[in-house]
């Protein structure tokens, strides 16, 4: 293990620990003993096999969202828009995996449902992209507004029609775009969980989107301009060209993660379907820095949160796992923050 | 009443002045935070804390001044809370604008369901209710508008930020720690602890603007504070980080906010686009100043230092 490694698995352990000290706190609070509220945290998740299920189903979108964030991160820039742009993609998948003709079979279906996800991801991701790309406005705020604007949109195109009236949910999609659940594959251990086929192909965008980053010639460029745009713009790569691929990818991505609610677990979008992957996705790629297995493993930390969240709420509010993201978030930069100026001292020393 | 004759009365006036209280403390809040060097967009989650300790305290002693300070107090710390991170811990200051605002919206749901057993509001208070000043005509509201309280204060805070940055020591050391830090240091200022202060008091000003967004409401929801930090933050950015024009700025964003309102009680879908009119506006408003900053326009108006 080299040094780096060694000092980000240090201050990841320390941010988990911080994380898990804060977590006792508020519990403890709350007025309920933290050791019962984690016992049951683990045994609501990790201990049966429904709520493993249940587990990597919430952790495929947001390693989906993570590799999204992630990927925008490379080039500098933070897509706070992933939470927009997963909204906006679920609609369209939905939209159009209903209207396909029924007997759509799922080696067409599949693709063209996961290629619409993809390019409408994108297109949300477009105006805040080429703003930051022609005109250098900051992507923090344009993201942010960008996400606002689609909760607008999204409402407005369900009450506009594409819902079936009277309710907030489109139709359900052709029986071929129904991403099959792994229970249905010879898990059946996993019966009742909404772990779909989409998680293999989360995984399979992550080492896609890695192997790009490091092998492409494209994907090399966007992590150069990440590092040093001046030096990229004096190299003559097209630095605004790059920020905009690796923002506009990001939607694509962010876009991708809509699949595994909408056809993977309901069969059609409703207003509020993968809220929070966006903003959970984040937290995984500043946890995962930058490596596809450690990206999995802060997905698979955040969805094991989101569950147990669920699973404890009865005994304390399950709010408790998002201040827990916030505060890993905190502490792990904290201690990356310190392991960086030891590595530098002892360099320099 | 037609929407136009809706949009051009004393009500809409008194509207817009109402729905700019939020917005011009946040963006006070900014300025302070920015003018000093550190990026700070934590504002978004400071509205919603300091919304909710305000509206905690009223409820626990009964007295509304009482919650306006603590709504200060709990904004002044989480501001000090991001700059002892970014400034101290030397953490990037978007990820722990995020990382503060992920926990806020966590926490206030986590202390309503402590507190009052529910996760979306707290009880009703009854804010700042001024006697004497009774009708519900539109110049009548635009008369209690322009002396509630938390209006009047808006006015003195934006003046009072406007001479202290320019005119005070104080206000000195910051814009020099803004400028240049590392020159600030060499004439002896402490960069990191002028900061700190700095980042503080813009957290007070911007939990203040929490606390009038609550009472406004006479409760807390969560997620009331709806991007409202955010927008401020680019109102700032439009301003050159200049108070009084970024207080402008935020009566312009409150305007659409208002004209919203009034469109929501129109055809239902005209509503959902009207919802997104403030945030469409932000997005036009930063093209804006992108685009001049390009022509070399408002270079020499960024904070040198900010973010160093």
């Amino acid at each position: 293990m080299s040094e780096r490694t060694r000092g980000a698995a240090l201050a990841t352990v320390a941010g988990l620990a911080a994380g898990w000290l804060a977590l006792a706190l508020l519990v403890w609070l709350y007025g309920e003993s933290p050791r019962g509220v984690v016992a049951d945290l683990v045994a609501g998740t990790w201990g049966m096999p429904y709520g493993v299920g249940q587990v990597l189903y919430k952790a495929t979108p947001l390693l989906l969202t993570g590799v999204a964030v992630d990927l925008a991160l490379r080039a500098g820039l933070f897509n706070i828009g992933a939470e927009g742009q997963l909204a906006v993609a679920g609609l369209a998948v939905a939209t159009v995996a209903s209207r396909l003709p029924a007997a759509t079979p799922a080696w067409i279906a599949i693709p063209a449902a996961v290629a619409v996800a993809a390019l409408a991801g994108a297109a949300w991701a477009a105006p805040p992209a080429i703003l930051r790309a022609r005109y250098g406005a900051h992507e923090v705020i344009s993201t942010i507004m960008m996400n606002r604007i689609a909760d607008a949109v999204v409402g407005f195109a369900l009450v506009g029609g594409l819902a079936i009236p009277g309710t907030v949910r489109t139709p359900e999609v052709v029986a071929g775009a129904h991403l099959p659940r792994l229970e249905a594959l010879g898990m059946q251990s996993m019966r009742g969980s909404a772990v779909s086929l989409a998680l293999p192909l989360a995984i399979l965008v992550a080492l896609f989107a890695a192997g790009w980053l490091a092998r492409s010639r494209i994907g090399r460029e966007v992590v150069l301009v990440g590092l040093g745009p001046i030096a990229c713009a004096a190299e003559k790569i097209p630095v605004a060209r790059r920020l905009a691929t690796a923002l506009m990818l990001s939607g694509a991505v962010a876009g991708v993660a809509s699949i595994a609610p909408v056809l993977g677990y309901k069969g059609y979008f409703e207003s509020g379907l993968g809220a929070g992957a966006g903003f959970g996705g984040i937290a995984v790629a500043l946890l995962g820095r930058g490596h596809p297995a450690g990206l999995v493993l802060a997905a698979l930390l955040f969805g094991t949160l989101e569950q147990g969240g669920l699973v404890i709420n009865g005994r304390v509010p399950m709010e408790v796992t998002t201040v827990l993201q916030g505060v890993v978030i905190v502490a792990v930069a904290l201690a990356d923050a310190r392991v960086r100026s030891a590595l530098l001292w002892r360099r320099t020393a | 009443m037609s929407a136009l004759s809706a949009i051009l009365s004393a009500t809409m006036l008194a509207q817009t002045l109402r729905m700019a209280i939020p917005y011009a403390c946040a963006g006070l809040g900014g300025v302070w935070s920015e003018r000093s060097g550190v990026v700070n967009i934590a504002l978004e989650g400071i509205l919603l804390s300091g919304g909710l300790g305000g509206v905690v305290v009223h409820v626990a002693t009964g007295s509304p001044w009482a919650g306006v300070v603590a709504g200060a107090a709990v904004g002044a710390a989480i501001g000090l809370l991001h700059a002892l991170i970014v400034v101290r811990g030397r953490v990037d200051a978007i990820v722990s604008g995020l990382a503060i605002n992920l926990a806020a919206v966590g926490a206030t749901r986590f202390v309503l369901r402590a507190l009052y057993a529910s996760s979306s509001n707290s009880p009703p208070v009854e804010g700042f209710r001024w006697g004497g000043m009774g009708g519900a005509s539109g110049a009548a509201l635009l008369a209690r508008t322009v002396t509630d309280p938390f209006a009047l204060a808006t006015a003195v805070l934006v003046a009072a930020s406007a001479w202290a940055l320019m005119q005070t020591r104080f206000g000195l050391r910051v814009r020099a720690c803004g400028e240049g830090p590392v020159a600030a240091a060499s004439v002896g200022v402490d960069v990191s602890r002028v900061r700190l202060l700095a980042v503080a008091l813009g957290g007070a000003i911007c939990g203040l603007g929490g606390v009038a967004l609550a009472y406004d409401q006479h409760q807390f929801q969560s997620g009331m504070s709806g991007g409202r930090g955010f927008i401020a933050l680019a109102a700032v950015i439009l301003s050159g980080w200049r108070p009084g024009r970024a207080a402008a700025a935020c009566l312009a964003f409150a305007a659409l906010d208002a004209v919203q309102i009034v469109m929501q009680d129109q055809a239902r879908g005209v509503g959902y686009l009207a919802q997104m009119l403030p945030y469409l506006a932000t997005l036009v408003a930063l093209w804006a100043i992108a685009r001049r900053r390009g022509e070399g326009a408002i270079e020499g108006r960024v904070p040198a230092g900010l973010g160093k």
